[in-house]
């Protein structure tokens, strides 16, 4: 906090120490309300209250855990085909629920519930893999453009332009086609290109604020470097819209991962599972056998939901205007 | 007012110009380049040349790309290598347009005829039960994948309760007179009532999925532009004033509530267009979607190129209007 306290004002005469008296007990009374706290703490303090964004960590808590001890949780191995089998092609093309298959297999005979548990892994991976991307390459390119301004900030601003002047998804759709051999990875940087412009802007944005302001205006005339300015002083306090939108950008990038492969532009070796891939998988199915797509679409719409309600309440507490 | 709309679209054109040098570097960029989708399992050296110097592939670059922009403004485009072999691209775009121009028209006044008033209620009665309600209902809306949305639709309305067609645009059989290739348009202008009707219980499905991510945000920006707008000075000096809440509601709320919602409705022509892929694929609809959702896993690049360009015309094009409508309704954006 760059405020000083009204107590360290030193208090020599008696006028000195009403003041201060005074000063304490206005500090005192406006602290009641909202008082000299942080943005962040502030924030939190809201947050901590707040259902929508409680049910949207919870559910967030428990995927990543469920991620993490998925490979001790799943009763099988994932590219196992313990249910090969039963599989009739005409007659029984999905093995349905059995005594230690409680969700049935797929349609190559594997088990679905261990499928499900351990595609939470690849779901997750895919989901931050590609924010973060996202993330640094429109930190980058944000950082140049707010901090150099110019005709540089003009330059990085049209080629962003030119990206936002397409529909995201279908830009993700073009550069995930043009793989010529489709895999996870080109999903992800598919994925995490369209985001790119997004975070660019927002972060551009918010740097051109940090370099109008008087904290800017102070470390410069007391000649600090002008890396340092960029670095130390502007971008940190630039990243908090950024921060949210990434908590956004996760349930966009795993409901985006499934639309590229229910089009069969995702991973086509199906022996590590992803929830968007075994959705995609499910496609021939959905009329005779609509719980092998109900199952990942529930989990992808679940974690989806939790990453949403998040960062909706997270950008809402961090919004001067709604902290009424 | 004119210098902001000329200076606006010489940006457009600007945009455009660049979207077509990268879609062109692309789609040559690619290992193997078109030459090799166009030739598949029967790829050989010789061929591969003889082919290359047929389509011109063999030219350095820039010379290719003069090339491409001067057929693109004669409206060549270059065939079909295998959505519709030997068909013109552009062809293809023109005669699928009406279909996708339908499906989206029907989605997006669903989205505003919903979601304008609902978020209008939602913000007067902020928490009460149909406040969170609809906020739950538009949050759960934008995480459900659109297609698994369209699936469930045609699930349980198609096949299950058998209430409604499962796909398509019109019945097999039936023989209507085109007009417009709008095909509930056309029904009307020609008093084919029969015709409209049936068009129209296809498209209910298709424009319902569509429509749910349009919808919730075009609800969630009404609610919050609404909440912000009712606390502002004029809307308690108006009140105060004594005016009927019919006034303050009409010209004093939702007035100035409307312009972040206008600018929010040109945008979801985005996710109307990108919708369009995955709900015409669910649905069979044998629009532009459809069309590009098929270039993309057959690779068929004359096709995406016309496709994705024109996409992006229309958007930029939308949002250009949308810009103009704003500067219209606020005269602050004029002088900017």
């Amino acid at each position: 906090m760059s405020d000083q306290s009204p107590q360290q004002t030193p208090a020599r005469t008696s006028y000195a120490d009403r003041r201060k008296q005074r000063l304490d007990a206005l500090a005192r009374a406006s602290a009641d309300e909202e008082g000299g706290v942080s943005l962040i703490v502030s924030a939190w303090r809201r947050l901590r209250r707040n259902p929508v964004f409680l049910v949207g960590l919870a559910i967030t808590i428990t995927f990543v855990v469920l991620a993490v001890i998925a490979p001790w949780l799943a009763p099988y191995d994932p590219a196992a085909r313990p249910l090969l089998d039963d599989i009739r092609p005409q007659t029984n093309p999905v093995p349905g629920p059995e005594p230690g298959h409680p969700l049935g297999g797929d349609d190559k005979g594997r088990d679905l519930l261990s499928r499900l548990l351990v595609g939470s892994q690849q779901t997750l991976m895919v989901g931050v893999l590609a924010t973060l991307f996202g993330l640094l390459g429109g930190v980058t390119l944000g950082t140049v453009a707010g901090a150099f301004a110019g005709w540089v900030d003009s330059l990085v601003m049209r080629v962003v332009d030119v990206m936002l002047s397409i529909p995201s998804l279908l830009l993700a759709f073009t550069i995930a086609a043009l793989a010529s051999r489709p895999s996870q990875w080109t999903l992800i940087i598919a994925i995490a290109t369209v985001q790119v412009p997004i975070f660019a802007r927002l972060l551009r944005g918010s740097m051109l604020g940090q370099r109008a302001s008087d904290h800017v205006l102070a470390a410069r005339s007391l000649g600090v470097k002008p890396h340092a300015i960029v670095f130390r002083h502007m971008l940190p306090n630039a990243l908090g819209p950024v921060i949210v939108q990434a908590t956004l950008v996760l349930a966009v990038a795993i409901i985006d991962a499934a639309a590229l492969s229910f089009l069969g532009l995702g991973n086509p070796d199906d022996r590590r599972p992803e929830w968007g891939q075994m959705l995609g998988a499910a496609q021939p199915y959905l009329g005779q056998e609509p719980h092998l797509a109900f199952y990942p679409a529930a989990c992808i719409i679940v974690v989806a939901l939790g990453f949403t309600l998040m960062g909706e309440s997270l950008r809402e507490a961090l919004d001067p205007k709604t902290r009424r | 007012m004119l210098r902001f709309v000329v200076r606006r679209l010489l940006q457009m054109v600007g945009v455009l110009l660049v979207l077509s040098l990268l879609v062109f570097v692309w789609l040559r960029s690619l290992p193997g380049g078109p030459v090799s989708a166009l030739l598949g399992e029967r790829q050989t050296e010789a061929r591969r040349e003889a082919l290359e110097r047929a389509l011109g592939l063999d030219q350095p670059l820039p010379v290719q790309y003069v090339r491409f922009m001067q057929r693109a403004f004669q409206g060549d485009f270059g065939v079909s290598t295998q959505v519709l072999p030997g068909e013109d691209a552009l062809d293809i775009f023109l005669s699928r347009l009406p279909a996708t121009l339908e499906l989206s028209f029907f989605a997006l006044v669903i989205a505003i005829a919903l979601g304008i008033p609902l978020g209008y209620l939602a913000a007067r009665r902020k928490g009460t039960a149909l406040d969170t309600t609809s906020v739950i209902f538009s949050l759960v809306g934008v995480a459900v994948p659109v297609f698994f949305t369209a699936f469930l639709l045609k699930y349980f309305f198609a096949v299950e309760w058998n209430l409604l067609p499962v796909s398509g645009r019109q019945s097999i059989g039936l023989d209507a007179t085109r007009v417009t290739g709008l095909f509930v348009l056309d029904g009307i202008l020609t008093r084919e009532w029969d015709a409209a009707w049936d068009a129209l219980k296809h498209l209910v499905l298709p424009s319902l999925a569509l429509a749910t991510i349009p919808f919730a945000v075009v609800f969630r920006i009404t609610r919050a532009s609404v909440l912000d707008v009712l606390d502002e000075d004029y809307v308690r000096t108006a009140e105060a004033k004594g005016l009927t809440a019919k006034v303050i509601r009409g010209r004093h709320v939702l007035r100035n509530a409307m312009l972040p919602v206008v600018t929010t409705v040109g945008l979801q022509v985005g996710a109307l267009l990108s919708g369009a892929v995955l709900t015409e694929t669910v649905f069979s609809w044998r629009g532009v979607g459809q069309a590009l959702a098929e270039g993309f896993l057959q690779k068929d690049y004359p096709v995406l190129q016309v496709l994705i360009m024109a996409a992006a015309a229309i958007y930029v094009l939308v949002n250009l209007l949308v810009d103009i409508t704003y500067a219209l309704i606020d005269p602050r954006i004029r002088t900017r």
